[in-house]
């Protein structure tokens, strides 16, 4: 049976994909979300602050008009423990930075390039996910 | 120019990441939660966007970005500490909340107080990568 959240899926990670590619072909570099959002943090890529700026000025705006034009349904169901949600981000934006990309940049980019870099960093942040999911939801209850 | 694709490269990411659900936590952490209600939706968008981005680098092969510069090169196949502990981190990160750096971005103005919070601290994290991954340079490296 095939589900319409998977053809919803794959339509949006057509998308996901597209994007990677024109940011590639035109513009010659890795679409990571951790280091686009990265580098304008911390300083390392102020040269091209336009180009990373101009990138999350896109990634934000376009999902808001989404929105809007969906009626407003979308959410992220995100935990309302503000405490798991701090730390959570404390651990995605240094672990990211540390092992130089996130889901974008080592999952999407990097498989599709067979890069062993990106295959073995997607393979640890899958097994690490997954271990937390059991640990807090099944084991401690608090997600 | 290369902010203007660099925008629209930005939109089609965020749209994409609306479109295939991935900015809903519960769907992130359904599919992190192989012990327990399993969603399988992530596999079908990372396959979707894998597709595209395989065609766009065998399309760089011989080639120049349509907006100058050079392509990124491959990187050297090297397996640090880096790698695995920054994606370790992260992964136990995105399995407590369900958000990765793209999605914390794109749901941003749908995503209410945990998401201006995961957002700040992802920053906070980021930040905090700078001295770490200093220190994780300088270590004697393995032969």
């Amino acid at each position: 049976m095939i589900e319409p959240d998977w053809i919803f899926g794959a339509l949006g990670g057509l998308m996901i994909g597209a994007a990677a590619a024109l940011y590639l072909l035109a513009n010659g570099r890795i679409m990571g979300a951790s280091g686009i959002l990265g580098g304008l943090v911390d300083g390392s890529a102020r040269a091209d602050w336009r180009e990373r700026g101009a990138f999350i000025l896109g990634l934000v705006a376009a999902p808001a008009a989404l929105f809007g034009l969906t009626g407003g349904q979308a959410a992220t169901h995100l935990t309302p423990n503000l405490l798991i949600v701090a730390a959570a981000g404390l651990l995605v934006g240094a672990g990211t930075r540390i092992a130089n990309g996130c889901t974008s940049g080592h999952g999407v980019c990097g498989i599709s390039r067979l890069s062993v870099r990106g295959i073995v960093a997607t393979v640890v942040y899958l097994i690490a996910g997954g271990a937390t999911v059991l640990v807090f939801r099944h084991m401690l209850g608090v997600i | 120019m290369r902010a203007l694709f660099a925008l629209l490269s930005g939109g089609l990411f965020g749209a994409g990441l609306f479109v295939s659900g991935m900015t809903d936590t519960r769907k992130v952490q359904g599919w992190l939660d192989l012990f327990g209600d399993w969603d399988p939706t992530l596999a079908f968008v990372l396959g979707g966007a894998i597709l595209p981005m395989a065609i766009a680098w065998r399309l760089t092969e011989g080639r120049r970005p349509a907006l100058g510069g050079v392509f990124p090169p491959k990187p050297e196949l090297r397996i640090d500490p880096s790698l695995v502990g920054g994606s370790a981190l992260f992964g136990i990160g995105w399995g407590l909340a369900g958000l990765c750096p793209g999605p914390a971005m794109a749901s941003l103005s749908y995503g209410g107080v945990g998401g201006v919070v995961f957002l700040a601290a992802m920053v906070v994290g980021m930040l905090l990568a700078v001295p770490l991954r200093a220190r994780l340079a300088a270590m004697p490296r393995p032969a």
